[in-house]
Formats: structure tokens, C-alpha cells, sequence
């Protein structure tokens, strides 16, 4: 922000000033340029070629037949591969799958993620402790934290499982997975849902929680009327962010269930296409299919929050 | 007087849900370090707290290049991947901060979408080029992947700590007489240096995370990291549970974490919500 306020009499400065000055500047403005770019080329070169260049790749690898077990058989075949993915009942029941779990656990994250972040900035004892044992389900490699629920819910093995009537394995049914793969996810991305809502808690000023209170709001109306508008940008990253990356779920649900009963994910399900299917034309329309739904839920987001965003009072009168 | 008690009672309230927080962080990770602590009878006995204990699990996956060599990779991909991406992040990131070029915004764009952008996409067709390029179950293999991942990450936060760095004192240190060189080690190195310290903790750990490369594009040891060898762990034979070492190996790969946590914690929190705020 503030590199914005000094900026700008900069550039107001440099319209204004005399035409000999004014060439003297461009030169400096034309060395800052190619320092700029020069800085920025790595960088950009890498992401470029690591992302660019096979995304383009698997745009045209989903238009062939291509199976690495039959490589002399490698053909142009225009849309079949997405109309073999599509008209796949597997593919829409992980689709549906991962659909459930992304809008379930981003759900309770949020809930959950704005009550750990309340406690983490105005908790009056113990904040730095809050905040360390916060981090740890954040910073967890997920697998292996995945192994912990895997044991957890293993009968016999596990203090969960062992709660339940004997004989009873949660990890192989539907219903019972489902609820362990969300429980796994919402523990270990909770903290970091309450990081960016906390980044959003530190911009609402006291003076209006206090001012709101002397008008006789009382804490669940300071909390909606005053907070969660101020907090509204770090809300949409956040549920942004959340959101994505939930679609994206596949350690979880390949050490809990390994995709079984029908608990795969896309990601998994493109993942063992790829590994045991070795069919790299299918596997490349899956992942374009992917790319396109998460382009699409990135566009409704931007576009449902965007609008929402300017005068919200007035949203809420109407 | 009469706040006394209800200040008193606000903290007791405070101090509940403290507790509350600290109990849901850390059950899965007592669980797991109480596994690799059982002995193999009692593994299975569904105690939280181990009846006897034992180090033997800890013994035996240091006895096996099973483990070692994965942890080997891990920790040096994870650190070639950190330093390459923190340094041309570091570039990138005092260019978006300090300097006015046009595409800076692209640039920032570009990265957003990559961070949003779902890895497993990017697997199948990477799976097929490293395997012509012969970069299939290498290190560079994996590091690639990692630096692209993170080095949105490393460009956020580092231009978020660069802007906050106040840059008039590098004038003023020239004034004094300083060198461009003496200016820059003396007096933005310093200041810089928290924030590069807390990035490359962030970066770090994003690629000592990863689970879908680290197993779509390894097929041996050569370069498998932890994460994917544990799902390929078996006991010391064929027929032995791999439960308790499975359990130390993902306690090994959890100290890091921890100490980085313990240590580096208001760091942690600090990069990731300054990144968040500029959204």
C-alpha cells in the first residue's frame, strides 16, 4: 500500500516536468524496464516451461489415442477421448465425490478456521502457544498425517475405531470414508483457513468494534455487521484458495481408502489412468477437464464475490 | 474491584478454548509418535498410550536404505528446490516491489493462477516429457515441479517483505559515503534477511509436503521422496506388519515441522498473513 502512495506524485511528477527532463527520464524509466524484465525472466522462464509448455502438450495428447502399452498405435482422434472420459460413469462419480468433500469440508474450515482464528488474535493467555500448536497440522506432511487417521480408524489397531460397536470398519464403506477423508482434511487445512481469516481479523479497527458497541450491538451483531464486512477480501481468499486446493484432494484419500468404494477423487482417478492405465490420451483429457473446472470455479467466485464486493450495505438492504 | 473477577473469569474462558485448540492440533500427532513407540505386540491393542515402550521401530527403518536413501532425497531436493526458488523469487520479487516495467502485473497473474493451479493436471503430460528428456525418476525431475510451485509462493511473500523495507535508508547510506555494494551488505541485508529466512521456511515445507509428484514421477529409490516411499513401506519382511514403522518414519518426517514451528513460529504466521492482507 504504501509503495502505491509514494508512487503515484513519482509518475505525476515525470508527466509535468519539461521536455529535455522528460527524454532524461525515459532513458532511466528504459534501464528500469530492462532491469525489471531481466529480474523477472528466470522466474518467468521457469514457470513458462514447467507449466506453459505441458499444458499446451496435454491439450494436443488429448486429442490422440495414446497408450504406452500399445505405442505404434498413437492416432489423432479428435474429442473421443473426452467423450470416453465423459460418458464414463466412474469419472462423474468421482467427480461427484470430489464435488461433496470439497463443498463439505470448506464449509466447516470456514466455521471452524474464523473461530481458531478469533482465538489466535484476541485470546488474552497463551497466544504465542495457540498460534505454535496451530501451525503444526498446517505444516504436517499430509501423508503422514494421513497415516495417523489411516491407524486411527483401523479396527483393533486404532482409539477410534475402537469406539464403535465391535467388528464395524469405517474405512470400507462409502458414508463412514467420506466423513474420516473430510475429518483428515478439515484437521489438517483448518490452521491455515485461520491464517488468512486472521490476516483479515487485523484490518478491522477497534475503534469501530468499540463504537458499534456503544451504539448497543451486541457480539453476534458486531461479528455481522462490522467485522465480517471489513473481513470480506480475506474471506473470499481464503474460501478462493480453500477451495481450489480442496479440489484438488489426493494424499488423503489415497492412504485412507486408496480410491475404494467409490471414494476416488479426479485426481486419483486420473493419477491411476496414468500409473496403471498408462493411456496418456485419456489421462491428458481428464487433466484438461480438471484445468477447465477449476478455471471455472476460479471465474464464479471472482465474478459472484466481485460484484458483491462494492456496496454490499446496499445488497443487504434489498 | 469489580473487574477484577471478571477478567479473571474472561482469561479462564480464554484458557478453555486455548486448551481446546491445543488438544485438536495435537492428537493425530501424539497418535502417530505413541504407534512408533509400541512394540510389535502391543501395536494392535487400540491404547493411546503405549503399554511398553520401545525404540526398536526407530532402529529398524535407520537400518534400511528403504528409508534412509528416501530421506536422504527429500531432504536434499527439498533444499536445492528451496534455494533456487527463494533466490529467483527473491529477484522477481524486488522487481515487482521496486520497479515499474510493463508485464509486472501479467507476471503476478501468471503466478496467482499457477499457485491455484490443480498439480494433477500438470502430471500426466510431465510424466511423458520426463520420461523422453530422461528426467523420469531423477532429483531434477522433482525439483522442477517444486520450484514452479514454489515459486508463487516465494514471489508473494517476498514482495510483500520487500515493500515494508524502508529503501530511503539505501540513499542515505550512499550519501554517507557507502559504497552501492557496502550500502546494500551493510544496510538492505539485513533488513531483507527475515523475510528471505521466513520464505525459504514456507518453500521448504511446501516441497518437503508433496505427495502427487513425489509419486507419479519416481519409480525407484534413486529419487522417491519420504512421503511416496512410506505407501511402498513393508516390515523387515514380507509378512511383518509395517504398522509401527510406517508410524516412525512419518514421526521422522514430522520433526522438522515442529521445530520450525517451535522456533520460527511468529516468522510463520507473519509470511503467511502478510501474503494474504495484499490478496
Amino acid at each position: 500500500m504504501s509503495h502505491a502512495v509514494t508512487d503515484a506524485p513519482g509518475e505525476e511528477s515525470a508527466a509535468s516536468t519539461e521536455p529535455p527532463k522528460k527524454a532524461k527520464l525515459s532513458e532511466g524509466r528504459k534501464a528500469e524496464r530492462r532491469l525489471g524484465w531481466l529480474l523477472c525472466a528466470p522466474a518467468a522462464i521457469v514457470m513458462l516451461a514447467v507449466t506453459g509448455y505441458p499444458i499446451v502438450y496435454s491439450i494436443w495428447l488429448s486429442l490422440q489415442r495414446y497408450d504406452l502399452r500399445f505405442p505404434g498405435e498413437q492416432e489423432f482422434v479428435g474429442l473421443d477421448n473426452y467423450i470416453a472420459v465423459l460418458s464414463n460413469p466412474y469419472w462423474w462419480t468421482a467427480f461427484g465425490t470430489t464435488m461433496l468433500i470439497t463443498v463439505v469440508t470448506v464449509a466447516i474450515e470456514f466455521v471452524l478456521g474464523m473461530a481458531l482464528a478469533l482465538v489466535m488474535h484476541r485470546t488474552l493467555v497463551g497466544r504465542g502457544l495457540v498460534r505454535t500448536v496451530a501451525l503444526i497440522p498446517y505444516g504436517i506432511v499430509t501423508v503422514a498425517a494421513a497415516f495417523s487417521w489411516y491407524y486411527a480408524w483401523t479396527p483393533e489397531t486404532g482409539y477410534l475405531a475402537n469406539l464403535f460397536a465391535d467388528g464395524s470398519a469405517p474405512l470400507t464403506e462409502y458414508g463412514s470414508s467420506l466423513l474420516i477423508i473430510a475429518l483428515a482434511e478439515v484437521w489438517k487445512t483448518t490452521p491455515f483457513m485461520a491464517l488468512l481469516l486472521m490476516a483479515g481479523l487485523a484490518l478491522v479497527p477497534d475503534d469501530l468494534m468499540r463504537a458499534a458497541s456503544m451504539d448497543g450491538a451486541n457480539a453476534w451483531q458486531r461479528f455481522t455487521k462490522v467485522m465480517l464486512p471489513v473481513m470480506k477480501p480475506a474471506i473470499l481468499v481464503a474460501l478462493l484458495f480453500r477451495t481450489l486446493d480442496a479440489f484438488r484432494i489426493f494424499d488423503n484419500i489415497f492412504v485412507l481408502t486408496g480410491g475404494s468404494n467409490d471414494t476416488s477423487s479426479v485426481s486419483m482417478q486420473t493419477y491411476n489412468n496414468l500409473i496403471k492405465g498408462l493411456n496418456l490420451g485419456i489421462g491428458s483429457a481428464m487433466a484438461v477437464l480438471i484445468f477447465l473446472t477449476v478455471a471455472l470455479i476460479a471465474f464464479l467466485f471472482v465474478k459472484g464475490f466481485g460484484t458483491a464486493a462494492p456496496g454490499s450495505d446496499d445488497g443487504g438492504k434489498r | 474491584m469489580a473487574m477484577q473477577p471478571a477478567t479473571a473469569g474472561r482469561k479462564a474462558r480464554w484458557a478453555l478454548l486455548d486448551i481446546v485448540v491445543v488438544v485438536y492440533a495435537l492428537v493425530p500427532v501424539l497418535w502417530i509418535a505413541s504407534l512408533s513407540l509400541k512394540t510389535k505386540d502391543t501395536v494392535a491393542d487400540g491404547n493411546f498410550v503405549p503399554r511398553e515402550w520401545t525404540l526398536q521401530n526407530y532402529r529398524d527403518i535407520f537400518a534400511t536404505t528403504e528409508f534412509i536413501r528416501p530421506l536422504f532425497n527429500s531432504i536434499g531436493i527439498a533444499l536445492i528446490a528451496t534455494f533456487i526458488a527463494v533466490v529467483l523469487g527473491m529477484m522477481a520479487a524486488y522487481a515487482i516491489a521496486r520497479l515499474d516495467f510493463p508485464g509486472k502485473k501479467l507476471l503476478v497473474g501468471v503466478s496467482l493462477l499457477i499457485a491455484m493451479f490443480p498439480q494433477i493436471s500438470l502430471v500426466t503430460p510431465l510424466f511423458n516429457i520426463e520420461r523422453e528428456l530422461g528426467l523420469f525418476d531423477t532429483w531434477p525431475g522433482l525439483i522442477l515441479p517444486y520450484i514452479t510451485f514454489a515459486l508463487p509462493l516465494a514471489i508473494y511473500t517476498l514482495s510483500s517483505f520487500f515493500r515494508e523495507i524502508p529503501w530511503e535508508l539505501e540513499k542515505a547510506a550512499k550519501m554517507d559515503g557507502a559504497t552501492p555494494a557496502q550500502a546494500f551488505r551493510r544496510v538492505i541485508a539485513p533488513l531483507a534477511a527475515p523475510g528471505v529466512f521466513t520464505t525459504a521456511i514456507l518453500v521448504f515445507i511446501l516441497c518437503w509436503n508433496d505427495f502427487l509428484f513425489a509419486i507419479s514421477l519416481t519409480s525407484t529409490e534413486a529419487s522417491r521422496t519420504v512421503p511416496a516411499a512410506l505407501s511402498f513401506f513393508t516390515g523387515t519382511s514380507q509378512f511383518d506388519d509395517p504398522t509401527g514403522t510406517i508410524s516412525a518414519a512419518a514421526v521422522v518426517i514430522t520433526i522438522p515441522i515442529i521445530l520450525f514451528v517451535l522456533f520460527f513460529q511468529r516468522r510463520i504466521v507473519a509470511g503467511l498473513t502478510s501474503g494474504a492482507v495484499k490478496g
